[in-house]
């Protein structure tokens, strides 16, 4: 069986400075990974060039085996995307949005699809809602049922509960967890609450200043460095100087 | 009132593009209306229906303006909606993207244009339909043109971001002193002459005060008009894969609208 997302010594400059520098992890089928890291640390910058936004400087991005560089248009089929920095069209119906993103990946039975998402992520008493008045909690779900439209095999989530209140963030991590169960997809989580982190992800991978310095599950990055929680783990990592040489 | 005065102040003395912006759109409207003024000092008596000539040319260069204008839009709403990077996350294809959008720039250009075609007749007695057949070719011209020129825009929108919308807005102006749209060529400089008769809008121009004083289509003017607008379109389409590829180097797509 093919890997759905591996990355293999991958590298981005700008200006000749290293925004990522030779990172390579992969994640395998029904599996959910996180990137932690703080801000400017190169999350971002590899979730854009696993998406094809970004090419790399140097290595690849493979879904299911094939490299990103070569198969752009027909992979983007198997991914989705999700990121509180990216917004639907405001002046569209929530059911508008759901219609021009399902025609957009060409999504069979489309009114059926639509039917489906809106019941598993509570979206019925707004599907005829303009996007833009909607709540930052009802947008938020309204962006997930976009990212699962085509139902992804790899699934990037960019901080998908920021600024979320403490019940739609609950409500978001467990239909996360439903669906990588019930669709085996492959989800890379790039998040700021250690919280979700160590709920979500079987295993992690610490970044700063573009590299990866460390990686392993939740439960052995807390044991290998005597901390108590994944927070205090992010602190003494980040806050250790790892300069890039 | 000094403190609100200071914040304005500082914006624009900060900002290059905004002085150029101030600057930009005076010099542009004199520079036209300098060449107007100039063309009917000189031949008053060019005209036997000024009115007319002179409202259809308007209504044509509309066209340029609005097909333009439009294909601009669709780029620029989904950057000002945030939702340009879900856009180019789709599974679409660049060629995919550009026949959408010069279809839905057709559609929003003939809702605008539509009615003020339809207003012209009752309230100043012309119409631009008095063109005939040929009003298809001048059309479908012009709106080759103003889609090319949409090409030019959205390929910087791309590659340099929001900070390109100005460009938006204001290439099209730059040509219409250019374009001889109310005056014959031979009204301009010499240097300007040189520079026109590359443009596809000189052609279009000249032939549709052609047909409407004359009554008799020159096709070599359309001819003319339809080579340049297939190199302009092919220039275009080229510009608009190569911002995409440099913006898929430079990061762009992925920061836009921040």
């Amino acid at each position: 069986m093919h890997t759905p997302l591996k990355v293999i010594g991958l590298s981005k400059d700008y200006n000749g400075k290293s925004a990522v520098k030779d990172i390579s992890f992969e994640v395998e089928k029904n599996e959910i990974i996180g990137i932690l890291g703080p801000n400017g640390c190169g999350k971002t910058t590899t979730i854009g060039m696993i998406l094809g936004l970004l090419k790399p400087t140097k290595g690849k991005v493979l879904i299911n085996e094939i490299e990103i560089e070569n198969g752009r248009i027909d992979l983007l089929d198997k991914i989705n995307f999700i990121s509180p920095y990216i917004e639907l069209p405001k002046k569209l119906t929530v059911r508008q949005n759901l219609e021009v993103y399902g025609r957009l990946y060409d999504v069979k039975n489309l009114k059926t699809k639509i039917e489906y998402l809106s019941g598993e992520l509570r979206l019925n008493n707004i599907l005829d809602k303009v996007t833009g008045e909607l709540s930052s909690g009802q947008k938020n779900r309204v962006s997930l049922a976009k990212s699962i439209i085509n139902n992804p095999m790899v699934l990037l989530l960019d901080e998908p509960t920021a600024s979320l209140d403490p019940e739609t963030g609950d409500f978001i991590r467990s239909f996360l967890e439903n669906y990588q169960k019930e669709k085996g997809a492959s989800i890379l989580l790039a998040s700021h609450n250690m919280f979700e982190v160590e709920r979500l992800c079987s295993s992690v991978l610490m970044m700063n200043k573009g590299i990866i310095i460390d990686k392993g599950k939740p439960e052995e990055l807390i044991q290998k460095h005597g901390r108590k929680n994944m927070e205090e783990v992010f602190l003494k990592l980040t806050r250790e100087k790892y300069e890039l040489k | 009132m000094y403190g609100l005065f200071l914040r304005h102040f500082y914006l624009i003395k900060s900002s290059l593009p905004r002085i150029i912006d101030l600057i930009y759109w005076p010099t542009i409207q004199i520079i036209l209306w300098g060449f107007i003024s100039k063309f009917f000092s000189i031949y008053s008596d060019y005209y036997n229906n000024t009115l007319g000539v002179i409202l259809t040319c308007a209504i044509l260069y509309d066209i340029l303006f609005r097909s333009s204008i439009s294909f601009n839009m669709l780029f620029l709403e989904e950057i000002w909606s945030r939702n340009f990077t879900n856009l180019f996350i789709a599974p679409l294809k660049l060629r995919e993207i550009i026949t959408s959008l010069i279809f839905t720039a057709l559609v929003r250009t003939l809702i605008g244009l539509v009615p003020a075609i339809i207003l012209t007749s009752p309230l100043f007695g012309v119409s631009i339909l008095k063109l005939g057949f040929p009003l298809l070719l001048l059309f479908l011209s012009l709106y080759i043109f103003g889609v090319t020129l949409g090409l030019f825009v959205s390929a910087g929108l791309i590659r340099y971001g929001p900070s390109f919308e100005n460009i938006a807005w204001s290439s099209l102006f730059l040509l219409a002193p250019l374009g001889c749209i109310y005056y014959p060529i031979d009204i301009l400089p010499d240097f300007f002459q040189i520079v026109a008769k590359g443009l596809p809008l000189v052609y279009i121009f000249d032939e549709t005060r052609n047909i409407l004083l004359n009554g008799f289509i020159n096709y070599e003017n359309l001819k003319q008009a339809y080579i340049l607008n297939l190199i302009y379109l092919v220039c275009g389409i080229s510009l608009f894969y190569f911002s995409f590829m440099r913006a898929r180097i430079k990061g762009t797509l992925i920061n836009m609208g921040e």
